[in-house]
């Protein structure tokens, strides 16, 4: 049986969580898994991290929900959230699909910013959104995450940034692209301030993401069998004309190439990233 | 000069293969070049070239992307598109170049940083993003130049600079015109379409405040007259270094911070 099989995870305060949105991956009672193709009960996925309790994928989940699991109940003060783009390039429908996705995920951009706490400990966190143009990269990305960084610059905060993104936005063209060296640019400073980044790349993290502010952080976390990669798989084996062999360009796989530190799962989440920013505090030596 | 030509004319003419590339403009602008080969890490990239030389009488380090003429070049070079170690050996010596105080200039040519397994495999994305962070922090004068295809993170890995510079009928984009149309038109032939709209020459970067330069080229493009393109070209490049020397390098690597981080801004 199916409902065997799932592991009762501690519930925490996730099943608080009743702005259960459009851009939430499940509807109704029942859910295939499309990895182990188990029929799961909704809920309990959800009571999961939205993780399959039978073969454990992680599944997308959205900006709202990822800062819900991570970030201290009723700490998150978001910054920049009506930023919106004025489509610089004139590009026709552009606008048009924008409100039309604002509508229908209930965010304004493919990029939640913002303050809140980690067990008490304050950081700046910026997480990115699927749901909305497949976590592109266009101005308001870019202007919202340099500045995140660059709040955390001026208040001497973390910062910690949860990547998706099918890479730069196409609808602002040259515009979208200059983001990868803004942000990169940020991070230099940032740098320079001595504070600290941790990147986590959850599936998929590509494009200009990847080759930016994504593979920059002092310490890069991933979630498990993310797909992480500049390329496309698609662009890849139409170059090489061969298929790409099981797991390429997964998690795992750059684990074993040395591009990323570690892989957590969405459970442990919280817990890895609060340990990092204690490991970072200044100036608490009593003992040593 | 060639100011009514089309978007689409503009890319085949920054295509074409008897356009002149990098190690054309490097020879002619520069004296004593020494090619400088490898990243420390792995190996040696032919689609990048590095090196000094000097400009008049300044010591400088010059970087290229290289494609080649001819089909034997092209393979050798892997037609322009670099791997990581090809940007890692362009980060390796601007960062020696900034040890010795030297200005650098950039020359863009590329379809796209290469998206091979291998490429993959040793972190494409890393390098391409570790260039552009470290670049914006060199204290030296920094200007780059696109001489012919500027496509996406490949040609801006090595163009975050104090100056940029384009040859009036290179083209910079996010992708290629072709990739461009298949993605949001879900049709490559209509690429001509789409470079229309992607705003992607010399005159619309210039509108837009991406780049700071354009220098003219005959109406077929620079193969016409290389030699003239070549001379206004480093007119032009020594111009704009007596300018940027003058500053002090605190000042340079802000104004560098701002020229990228108000694009975007307006929001
Ligand atoms: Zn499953």
């Amino acid at each position: 049986m199916v409902i065997d099989k799932i592991r009762k995870i501690n519930k925490s305060d996730e099943s608080t969580e009743k702005n259960v949105k459009a851009s939430d991956m499940l509807v109704g009672k029942w859910v295939k898994c499309d990895n182990c193709k188990e029929i799961l009960y909704k809920e309990e996925v959800h009571n999961n991290f939205s993780v399959c309790p039978n073969c454990g994928k992680h599944f997308r989940i959205s900006a709202r929900r990822r800062i819900h699991q991570i970030i201290d109940e009723g700490t998150f003060i978001e910054t920049n959230e009506n930023m919106t783009t004025k489509n610089p390039l004139n590009f026709e429908g552009y606008e048009k699909k924008i409100e039309a996705l604002k509508e229908k995920t209930q965010i304004n951009e493919a990029v939640k910013t913002g303050f809140g706490k980690i067990n008490g400990e304050d950081v700046v966190i910026a997480v990115m959104d699927g749901n909305f143009m497949m976590g592109s990269m266009g101005s308001v990305v870019g202007e919202k995450i340099t500045c995140a960084i660059e709040d955390a610059i001026e208040k001497k905060l973390p910062i910690i940034i949860f990547c998706v993104s099918g890479g730069a936005r196409m609808q602002e063209g040259l515009i979208s692209l200059m983001q990868m060296a803004k942000t990169s640019e940020a991070l230099a400073k940032l740098n320079e301030a001595g504070l600290l980044y941790v990147s986590v790349l959850t599936d998929p993290t590509t494009g200009g993401v990847t080759a930016s502010f994504a593979s920059l952080g002092d310490i890069i976390l991933a979630e498990p069998n993310a797909l992480i990669g500049f390329a496309g798989p698609r662009v890849i084996e139409q170059t090489v004309k061969q298929k790409l062999p099981e797991g390429f360009q997964r998690a795992e796989f750059l684990l074993e190439h040395g591009f990323i530190d570690k892989i957590v799962e969405r459970k442990d989440m919280k817990e890895t990233l609060y340990k990092i920013l204690k490991l970072h505090k200044k100036g608490e030596t009593k003992n040593v | 000069m060639s100011n009514n030509l089309s978007a689409w004319d503009r890319v085949l003419l920054a295509r074409k293969a008897d356009r002149p590339k990098a190690l054309d403009y490097i020879e002619y602008i520069f004296n004593d070049f020494m090619e400088l080969h490898g990243d420390r890490l792995y190996g040696d990239d032919k689609s990048i070239v590095g090196g000094i030389a000097y400009l008049e009488d300044m010591p400088v380090t010059v970087i290229g992307e290289q494609k080649g003429k001819t089909t034997k070049e092209n393979m050798e070079r892997n037609f322009g598109m670099p791997e990581p170690e090809g940007y890692r050996k362009a980060l390796r010596l601007m960062k020696q170049a900034a040890k010795f105080g030297r200005p650098i200039i950039t020359f863009i040519d590329t379809p796209g940083a290469y998206p091979g397994m291998g490429a993959e495999e040793r972190g494409q994305g890393e390098a391409i993003a570790r260039s552009m962070m470290e670049m914006s922090r060199l204290k030296v004068p920094i200007i780059a130049v696109v001489i012919g295809e500027g496509s996406s993170g490949g040609a801006l890995a090595i163009c975050v600079a104090d100056k940029i510079i384009m040859l009036e009928n290179a083209v910079y984009s996010i992708l290629s015109p072709e990739g461009f149309a298949s993605i949001l038109y879900k049709d490559s032939s209509k690429s001509k379409e789409a470079a229309e709209h992607m705003k992607i020459t010399s005159y619309d970067l210039k509108k837009l405040n991406i780049i700071d330069e354009i220098v003219k080229e005959p109406d077929n493009g620079a193969q016409e007259d290389f030699e003239k393109v070549a001379e206004d070209l480093k007119k032009s490049i020594i111009k704009d270094l007596k300018k940027l020397l003058k500053e002090n390098p605190d000042n340079l690597i802000e104004e560098r911070y701002e020229k990228y981080r108000k694009i975007g801004r307006d929001l």
